[in-house]
């Protein structure tokens, strides 16, 4: 008889269901079924279970092939690599537990590094954003319980966030919400007719690109001032439609994913989207939510957030915290040939980042700490596996809306296997020592050789 | 007035960042006191002397110095930021951050620069004879005052959200801009002597942005009110006047609301039937490539 683990996190997106149940077998080593999640999220449980994962570090040979090596050479060979940098950028952050996150941030701080996270090719526009023009949001619960008209802007969760609609934000019945999707207004506003859109009541396909144009024509509509005929390919009859709903609204929210906030305009978007909101204040309770992408990306920005001040792109280089998107994130760095050495933890910048980005971290000595096979261990010098935070190992994790929860352990990862926090650990601890052994303040000895 | 020359001799690895090369860190200094001030490279720390060659001497204040860099500056960062008074010549290209924060005299830049030229600009001149990147005379990140004072030209192109929550002051590009041109602006002049893409004066509170070019497309929130004849570094043009942005707030001075203005150069006549006949050949040549292409892809 196998026994079922119930209140499971599932750490796949920022939607974060906290209400799995896994059936593990009866030693409690593997799992055997996934019930409740998404086919996102049941597969990052069950692929955990798979026979050919990788469960020692492997360094990469000249010719390509893999070595497997030692968990203390993988950390002799990062804390070296780190200390070595002049400008290390350590990279992801947003697969992992805040715990993490937290060791991290005292490893790049040592070692002068810049700490970025996967928010830099995602929803780090809407945080540029939020620090220029402020943010009135909300959490996922008040939604269920209350609100009555939904906009979903440049997102797709019936792909992206599957079980958003059903948990959150469509179809649920709340306290003040009764007849569930029935009572509820849905508005979508994209330039492709998604599954989501199909949904909508009122669906608003509009030029690509134009998505600026179209939320001041929407704060134009809420002033009674007069619009042109058409404004990003839409009629102005349908902008003050969509107006009068959002007004009428008792309770509202605006959701916004990565259609706005990595097309033109980008931090733009989200400004005016926010603004928006805050116009809709005038006359109903109107709130805003990013739909983060990754399970802990918002951790990240929180942790960075509250240990230096800015949540993500932080540059340490210098012994203070500087911040300014457009210079020390990721993508900038690697185009402008400004960091020497990359480690990646929790994310896959290989698979996201452009190709030339990709290939200036191929030529880098590089370092991925990542459960899976993916295109970034496969150009990375070191690859490290590690046990899957929220499957093999605990930890805290923050929902979309910046809720923080305590993800659960199911199973025991592979016999012999690190978790990010004991790897993490144990090369903060190695870098702490190359330190004391090095004079404070002395040019580094040699550029970092490539294993 | 004294002049000090700054040669860079070797191109830095990663970027070099040297914000104390301006009037005011190197007057009153010896030659020798100068190379031995820090420049940064990542976590390392070096002095001025390993990368530049330092001839000639600084006036004993910012305003009676004249500092002149030379080389390859296209890896050097803080350029001329945070100067007050005299004068700085840049003969090449430069990185980020040139005449950042900067609050009086003049600075000449011989090629193009990186983006945040001129953030948070207070007064002086910012002169930059090739192209300026992204975030020309903005704000810096999350602070709502942007350029306050002080005159930015170019002489070639700027890229994307120049004069980024303006608030005063005047930029003058004589190329083309990128999108966002004057957002969250709330004062100073914005004139554009090239072409404009799109989003120019989103989210407009106050201030001016003048276009002697065309527009790709218009923000919906600005109101057409009338032509008048404007006077554009000296000289005049007739113009189409606009209003807003109308979804924007705005304040009122003796009962009158205070818009945004934005004026697009009214084209000639024979401009017009110009423009046309291009739009007309552009649309044919489209069809042409549309009718062409399938065929080629057949042969292929």
């Amino acid at each position: 008889m196998a026994k079922t683990v119930t209140d499971v996190i599932c750490p796949f997106c920022g939607t974060l269901c906290d209400d799995l149940e896994i059936q593990v077998s009866d030693d409690g080593t593997r799992i055997l079924e996934v019930y409740n999640a998404c086919a996102i999220g049941a597969e990052k449980f069950l692929h955990s279970q798979s026979k050919d994962r990788v469960t020692r570090p492997r360094m990469q040979q000249e010719d390509g092939s893999y070595k497997e090596v030692s968990y203390d050479e993988a950390i002799e060979y990062t804390a070296r690599m780190l200390v070595n940098a002049k400008k290390p950028l350590m990279y992801g952050w947003s697969s992992t537990s805040c715990e993490a996150q937290s060791i991290g941030h005292e490893i790049a701080e040592a070692v002068g590094g810049i700490v970025d996270n996967t928010a830099t090719v995602c929803h780090g526009s809407s945080l540029i954003a939020i620090q220029d023009v402020g943010i009135p949001s909300c959490t996922l619960g008040e939604i269920k319980n209350r609100a009555d008209v939904v906009v979903f802007w440049g997102c797709n969760p019936s792909h992206a966030h599957p079980r958003h609609l059903s948990r959150y934000s469509i179809f649920p019945r709340g306290f003040f919400t009764g007849k569930g999707h029935k009572g509820r207004k849905m508005i979508v506003v994209d330039p492709r007719n998604t599954d989501t859109m199909k949904m909508a009541d009122v669906g608003l396909q509009l030029e690509q690109g134009r998505d600026y144009e179209l939320l001041s024509a929407l704060r134009v509509a809420f002033r009674d001032e007069e619009l042109p005929d058409v404004v990003a390919g839409i009629r102005k009859e349908k902008i003050y439609e969509a107006a009068e709903i959002m007004k009428n609204a008792r309770f509202g929210v605006i959701f916004f994913g990565m259609g706005v906030t990595q097309s033109l305009g980008k931090n733009h978007n989200i400004d005016i989207a926010i603004m928006v909101t805050k116009d809709l204040n005038e006359f109903t309770k109107f709130s805003i939510i990013a739909m983060r992408g990754h399970y802990n990306v918002t951790g990240s920005g929180a942790v960075l957030g509250w240990q230096f001040g800015y949540p993500f792109a932080t540059d340490l280089s210098r012994g203070f915290a500087r911040y300014n998107p457009g210079e020390t994130t990721a993508n900038d760095l690697l185009r402008r040939d400004e960091c020497d050495a990359v480690f990646v933890l929790g994310s896959d910048p290989g698979a996201h980042f452009p190709i030339s980005s990709v290939k200036k971290i191929a030529r880098l000595p590089s370092v991925a700490v990542d459960p899976h096979i993916t295109p970034t261990t496969e150009i990375s010098k070191l690859h490290v596996p590690v046990a899957f935070v929220g499957v093999e190992v605990g930890g805290c994790c923050y929902r979309m809306d910046n809720v923080p929860i305590e993800s659960r352990k199911v199973v025991d990862p592979p016999e012999g296997m690190m978790t990010d926090t004991e790897f993490l650990t144990r090369v903060r601890d190695r870098v702490a020592e190359l330190k004391a052994q090095a004079p404070v303040g002395a040019p580094s000895a040699a550029e970092p050789q490539e294993a | 007035m004294e002049t000090v020359t700054l040669t860079l001799k070797t191109t830095p690895t990663l970027m070099l960042e040297a914000e104390a090369i301006s009037p005011d860190g190197l007057a009153g200094k010896t030659p020798d006191q100068i190379r031995a001030l820090p420049v940064y490279m990542g976590r390392e720390t070096y002095t001025l002397g390993e990368y530049f060659d330092v001839s000639g001497s600084p006036g004993s204040t910012a305003a009676e110095t004249k500092v002149v860099v030379k080389g390859d500056l296209s890896r050097v960062k803080y350029l001329g930021s945070k100067m007050s008074a005299g004068e700085m010549v840049i003969e090449g290209n430069a990185d980020m951050y040139v005449g950042a924060w900067m609050s009086g005299g003049r600075l000449t830049v011989k090629g193009s620069v990186d983006d945040f030229a001129g953030t948070g600009m207070k007064g002086g001149e910012l002169l930059i004879e090739g192209n300026a990147g992204n975030y020309l005379g903005s704000a810096y990140r999350g602070d709502w005052r942007g350029m306050q004072g002080g005159l930015i030209r170019v002489k070639g192109n700027a890229g994307s959200d120049t004069g980024y929550f303006m608030n005063g002051g005047t930029i003058i590009v004589e190329g083309n801009v990128d999108v966002h041109v004057g957002t969250h602006a709330e004062g100073g002049t914005i004139v554009i002597k090239g072409n404009a893409k799109s989003r120019l004066g989103g989210q407009m509170v106050e201030g001016t942005i003048i276009l002697l070019g065309t527009v790709d497309v218009m923000m919906p929130g600005f109101k057409y009110v009338g032509d008048e004849e404007v006077d554009v570094d000296g000289q005049k043009f007739l113009m189409s006047a606009y209003i807003g942005d109308l979804g924007e707030r705005h304040r009122k001075r003796k009962g009158a609301t205070i818009y945004g203005r934005l004026l697009i150069r009214k084209p000639a006549p024979a401009d017009i039937a110009a423009s046309r006949e291009a739009r007309l050949a552009r649309a044919r040549e489209a069809k042409k490539a549309r009718f062409i292409a399938p065929e080629e892809t057949a042969s292929a």
